[in-house]
């Protein structure tokens, strides 16, 4: 066998195991996705089996029936959750995405006393974790009365997510070259026009992004929801799982039918953000 | 189109002054190049007038209007950056016609001024591409084109060139020189390239450390250069500047040569001066290999040896050892040299400049 007939083979080879590879890191990624689909749907004998019956033997959709039948009839106030979770989330990503592009772009552009310690001070918010404010945020929601409200959790969730999008979209609006922004003003542009004309249509992507991820972090929140909601009135689809744990018992098909119900707007959120992601639209402003 | 004046002005970042008060009279239609090396304050001042930098000091006046505080679309500028800085998202169209746009003008006058722009600059095949799509050359005729839409009063240009190669660099001074006289514009041109400074400008500032250190035409500032800065920045090669002193009518080098005391000069200095001694490459040459046709005036000749040569085709530069440094020489319709060999070169001291080694100034009238 000659030299490149050989490094033929092996390239195939690698191919071979790379695809491998690939299937096997997907496999671990979604299994739990596809576990919960499949737990959802099938008996609680099944999946409490020991060992794991990994091969459904019947599927049934009662879970999701009676998820929506009412109460009394093994339902919850999905609707009524569904509700909640989509107006708190929707509401403080857009309050948290105003403020990280005003915040962003003020970062990446001007220079002002002070500017480096804050940015520090934002970025050290995020290493308190979320479950050691609760109690606190708990007292200070009962004294100003807004426990149990929706403004209270859009407050928390804005500024869970005010440092992320901020530290997001400065990355993205550094990437902008300033020429541009000055070329826009010398076309004739004020700088709020030159923003809106210029830079924010390129660092899109990055506030896409921000917007993606702040959403996904409402979304999916429990700890601080599960202190300070109380009932239908602001009770969020992660808290409502909860609905499904009795004194002794967990109706694991149930839970895992809700969880499904929450993943799909998440996932059709992401599938239609994502187009926006596209990098690289930069190219070709500057030299190169 | 218009005049453009700066009295005393001024640009300082905290205590730091970048650019020192500096004065210049720009009349309409001239195309005025500042040159200078990095860090001179050419493009700050540039900068200034374009309005993107705020001034600290002095007056900038715009076609007799003094547009000190005015942002920089009430200046009726425009302006060409060195990175080309076309926005990304608009096709080349869109990019034309951004600033009409902004502007509000009708859809009609603002697709004339784009054909008008684009047959200009040869940029009708290129209308519905976007920027990434085009090769650098054809970005910088975008830039150019953006700016020309807008029918402005005056044209910067910052640095346009300084991202070409030097093919393209060649072919768009060229272009940049049509297009100067098609539409008939004041242009203020930043470059830090002696060449493009010379090729393209009426007048040429030169900018040292924040002043301005002469302005003159291209041949004033190459024949006459004010100061011992002026004399080795413009030239390529540079001017040979050596340090000698003056003594018995003679230049004594610290190497131990020495050449006769120009006679242009005999009156101006002294015994004992120290002064700076400059001699284009094309004063000094091997001896039957240069400019003049042989009536020269006032001609040193010495045999010198050769260290090393760089064949142009139509030229070679020799250079020659004298005082012990290299000289460097042009020689014309070369003949083969090698390191080593000894050759006949002619200094022309007629042509030759002296300036003062303390304060850099001429000593020519």
């Amino acid at each position: 066998m000659d030299e490149n007939a050989s490094a033929r083979l092996t390239r195939r080879a690698l191919t071979v195991a790379h695809r491998v590879g690939l299937f096997l890191a997907m496999l671990v990624i979604c299994l739990p996705g596809i576990w919960i689909v499949l737990s959802s749907l099938r008996p609680t004998v099944e999946i409490m089996a020991k060992p794991p019956v990994w091969i459904p033997q019947q599927l049934s959709v009662e879970a999701y029936i009676a998820m929506f039948s009412g109460i009394g009839k093994g339902g919850i106030p999905v609707l009524d959750y569904f509700r909640n979770s989509l107006i708190i989330s929707v509401t403080s990503t857009v309050i948290a995405v105003a403020i990280g592009m005003a915040g962003g772009y003020a970062f990446a552009r001007y220079r002002f006393r002070g500017k480096s310690g804050m940015f520090l001070g934002l970025m050290l918010t995020r290493t308190v974790p979320g479950i050691a404010l609760s109690l606190p945020l708990f007292f200070l929601y009962v004294r100003l009365g807004i426990i149990d409200t929706h403004i209270g959790m859009i407050l928390a969730y804005v500024a869970l997510n005010v440092p992320f999008t901020i530290w997001l979209i400065d990355g993205f609006f550094r990437q902008v070259p300033k020429d541009l922004a000055e070329a826009a003003q010398i076309d004739g542009c004020t700088r709020w026009q030159a923003f809106w004309q210029v830079e924010f249509p390129l660092a899109r992507p990055g506030i896409a992004s921000a917007a993606i991820f702040a959403f996904l972090t409402c979304w999916n929140e429990f700890a601080l929801a599960s202190q300070l909601t109380r009932s239908v009135n602001s009770k969020t689809l992660p808290v409502g799982l909860l609905d499904y744990t009795a004194e002794f018992t967990i109706d694991w098909r149930g839970m895992c039918a809700l969880a499904v119900v929450m993943i799909i707007p998440a996932l059709t959120l992401t599938y239609i953000v994502q187009k926006h992601l596209v990098d690289g639209l930069t190219s070709g402003a500057v030299k190169g | 189109m218009a005049t453009v004046s700066l009295k005393k002005l001024t640009k300082r970042y905290g205590n730091m002054e970048i650019v020192h008060g500096i004065d210049l009279e720009i009349a309409d239609r001239e195309f005025i190049a500042l040159v200078g090396p990095s860090g001179c304050g050419k493009s700050t001042t540039l900068r200034m007038i374009a309005g993107l930098e705020d001034i600290s000091g002095g007056t900038i006046d715009i076609g007799g209007r003094m547009v000190n505080d005015l942002p920089p679309r009430s200046r009726n500028i425009s302006m060409v950056f060195q990175s080309y800085a076309l926005y990304p998202h608009m096709t080349v169209r869109e990019n034309l016609g951004f600033s009409l746009k902004i502007a509000g003008a009708a859809k009609d006058h603002m697709d004339r001024r784009v054909a008008e722009a684009s047959a200009i600059l040869g940029l009708d095949e290129l209308l519905e591409r976007r920027p990434s799509q085009l090769s650098g050359g054809q970005r910088q005729r975008v830039a150019m084109g953006r700016a020309i839409v807008r029918d402005p009063d005056v044209f910067l240009f910052d640095e346009p060139l300084s991202n070409l190669d030097a093919k393209l660099r060649t072919q768009m001074r060229t272009e940049i020189k049509k297009l100067h006289a098609k539409v008939k514009s004041t242009v203020i041109y930043v470059t830090h390239d002696q060449v493009e400074a010379m090729t393209l400008a009426d007048r040429i500032v030169i900018m040292r450390s924040g002043h301005i250190e002469q302005v003159g035409t291209p041949d004033e500032v190459f024949s006459r250069p004010a100061i011992r800065f002026v004399a080795g920045f413009i030239g390529s090669p540079p001017m040979n500047l050596h340090e000698a002193t003056v003594s018995d009518g003679r230049l004594m080098f610290s190497g131990g040569d020495s050449l006769p005391l120009p006679g242009q000069f005999k009156s101006k200095t002294a015994a004992g001066d120290r002064v700076v001694f400059g001699i284009r490459p094309d004063d000094f040459y091997p001896t039957g290999h240069g400019l003049s046709s042989g009536g020269e005036t006032e001609v040193h000749r010495a045999e010198l040896p050769v260290s090393i040569t760089e064949p142009l085709g139509n030229e070679t530069l020799v250079f020659a050892e004298f005082n012990g440094t290299d000289w460097v020489s042009r020689m014309l319709n070369p003949k083969p040299l090698k390191a080593g060999d000894r050759i006949g070169m002619s200094f022309d001291l007629s042509r030759a400049h002296l300036f003062s080694a303390e304060t850099g100034k001429s000593l020519r009238s």
